[in-house]
């Protein structure tokens, strides 16, 4: 069987966030309630969910969570995990049977600190530090795929309707401030687990509609600073992206979603002196890391998330707020059914980031 | 007859439609909320009223109908319809009238992207669409034919009527501004004229559609001046990709 990058998949998707701005946590139903309604947007071949807040009890672990194709995978990530980290605790993940979600992998749960001693002598800080394992297990050992990493927070995905993916994880039962969900229609290849939304790293994690058409320039960019895209999907690239120019190199959430969806150079031409240096320099600086082509994402991040258009708004992406809780989805009707009467609702633009951030 | 969406997916209830309608002139479906292609290919002098947020491509390829909807409507509304009227007591998402060749839409406020991409007109059938507020941008991109008007009602003071990139790629049709645009915002492919007494009578004929619909003044709309945007060229892009 063919996995994506060796085949050409043009996709169609839903996407829905709702966060409440009082970091108050709330069950999973009403975002698996949102995204279910846009159900014809996806085909059953991949749906997904992003919850920060939800590990309290072990907050200051990295959580990872790992798909295994085979015991022999699992072997060979365990003994790179237990010489790397101090594993506080372990187990599978819970899920129950639901029709639709078939040929599950193993999917495995490590609450995971990095060994002080490794650590010490990689010169590296703990986020740094962790990104490289998990760069390094994903690229070196055949059949696991870690799709979560970051703290107090985690990614859930299968194949199947994001409902479903939903049920089997039952995510009715986790708490947390922000959800993010996605719901997938890969056009051109089997979809497979590791290839479903949301794509993280640390605590970002993207779900993503639309398509990049500067994939392999995004991709060749990112790979000179050590990342490896090696889940072979589009929207890998956009989270290591934004770790990038956000972790790395220190740029606010709202400069990094400018390079990406950097302003026509008409528009920089006529722009007042300071800010057409500042948008000359981004685009001369960053030209690898624009985005071209169809996409509306939502970035989840520790405390907040960006919702964010390509430039010509080639993909639809609606926001409302009622009272403390903010809402996004492809469809404006996805967010009344789960909030019917919002204070406020109006359709994110082309290029122009919304940042959303719990108080505090 | 009136029937209740309540959760229905779009197929049901476009079923449930089309057995209303054999029998039926006038059809109400409350509780909408996100069913898509609600009286898709719908032909006849039939009368359609829609509480909630159809989903997208509403009334799609649809010729003849009245539909009336009491809340805002998502992408594509009125995708290719050749005859009949749609009218919005709301917002619209973004390419409302994509391909329109006939009928009228009368929006009560916004509309997202790309309103009236490539409509067309041909003899009699000039299609039209009226917003009441502003457009987001690309307003009548490609747009081969027909009549887009737009009134920038409550337009918050800071904001412009519409979005960049104006008419791109405009070669046909008429867009009737209230008020101005900055030209920045306008494609180069369209050239912006004062309008005459036949433009007067245009515009003050749908302006009595809205007002009449949405309980508006006329006054209160005719008291600033209307700009014509029409194209320079049929073919803007004729010498794109040839050596000049």
């Amino acid at each position: 069987m063919l996995k994506e990058g060796q085949v050409r998949i043009p996709s169609g998707c839903a996407i829905a966030a709702i966060m409440d701005k009082q970091a108050k946590p709330f069950s999973g139903s009403e975002i698996i309630k949102s995204i279910a309604l846009m159900r014809d947007r996806s085909n059953g071949l991949g749906g997904g969910f992003a919850a920060y807040g939800i590990y309290p009890e072990y907050k200051e672990c990295f959580a990872l969570h790992i798909f295994y194709d085979n015991n022999q995978a699992k072997t060979l990530a365990e003994e790179f995990l237990n010489n790397h980290f101090d594993i506080k605790m372990c187990g599978v993940i819970p899920t129950k049977p639901t029709a639709g979600i078939k040929n599950s992998p193993k999917i495995w749960r490590y609450f995971a600190l990095p060994n002080k001693i490794r650590l010490n002598s990689s010169g590296k800080n703990e986020d740094e530090y962790t990104a490289r394992c998990v760069i390094r297990i994903n690229s070196s050992i055949p059949g696991a795929y870690v799709f979560s990493s970051g703290k107090n927070m985690g990614a859930f995905k299968a194949v199947g309707f994001p409902e479903e993916v939903g049920e089997f994880y039952m995510l009715d039962e986790y708490k947390a401030y922000l959800w993010t969900a996605h719901g997938r229609f890969p056009t051109n290849t089997p979809g497979w687990w590791g290839g479903a939304h949301p794509f993280t790293l640390l605590n970002w994690s993207i779900v993503h509609n639309g398509e990049i058409s500067s994939y392999d320039a995004n991709r060749r960019y990112v790979e000179m600073f050590g990342y490896k895209c090696n889940l072979q999907t589009d929207t890998e690239v956009i989270t290591y992206l934004f770790d990038l120019l956000v972790r790395k190199q220190g740029l606010s959430l709202e400069t990094a979603a400018k390079v990406l969806t950097a302003p026509d150079w008409d528009i920089i031409d006529a722009m007042e002196q300071e800010e057409k240096e500042k948008y000359t320099a981004l685009r001369a600086t960053y030209s690898g890391a624009l985005i071209n082509g169809p996409f509306s994402i939502i970035l989840g991040f520790d405390g907040g998330l960006v919702a964010l258009n390509d430039r010509l708004k080639l993909r639809a992406l609606m926001a409302a707020e009622d009272k403390e809780k903010i809402y996004f989805a492809s469809e404006e009707s996805a967010i009344r059914v789960v909030c019917p009467n919002p204070d406020t609702l109006w359709s994110v633009e082309g290029g122009t980031p919304v940042v959303a951030k719990v108080r505090g | 007859m009136i029937i209740s969406a309540n959760s229905k997916h779009y197929q049901n209830l476009n079923e449930d439609l089309r057995k209303a309608y054999a029998k039926h002139k006038k059809v109400t479906i409350k509780d909408v909320n996100g069913q898509r292609y609600i009286g898709c290919g719908l032909k006849g002098d039939y009368n359609l009223d829609i509480f909630g947020t159809p989903g997208n491509d509403l009334a799609a390829y649809m010729d003849g109908p009245v539909v009336r909807v009491s809340g805002n409507v998502q992408d594509a509304a009125g995708n290719t319809m050749g005859s009949g009227e749609i009218t919005v007591c709301g917002s619209a998402g973004d390419a409302p009238g994509y391909a329109m060749r006939g009928g009228t839409m009368y929006i009560k406020s916004n509309v997202g992207y790309r309103c009236g991409i490539h409509m067309k007109e041909y003899k009699n059938s000039r299609p039209a669409i009226v917003i009441g507020g502003c457009a987001g941008s690309f307003l009548g991109e490609y747009m081969a034919g027909g009549i887009i008007i737009i009134l920038g009602l409550d337009k918050p003071r800071d904001a412009e009527i519409a979005g960049y990139r104006f008419a791109t790629g405009m070669h046909g049709g008429v867009i009737y501004l209230r008020g101005g645009i900055p030209k920045a915002r306008i494609s180069n492919e369209v050239m912006a004229l004062a309008c005459d007494e036949d433009d007067k009578k245009i515009i003050s004929q749908y302006i009595d559609g809205y007002c009449s619909r949405f309980n508006y003044d006329r006054k209160d709309i005719l008291n600033e001046e209307f700009v014509k945007i029409i194209p320079r060229s049929k073919r803007p892009y004729a010498n794109m990709y040839a050596y000049v």
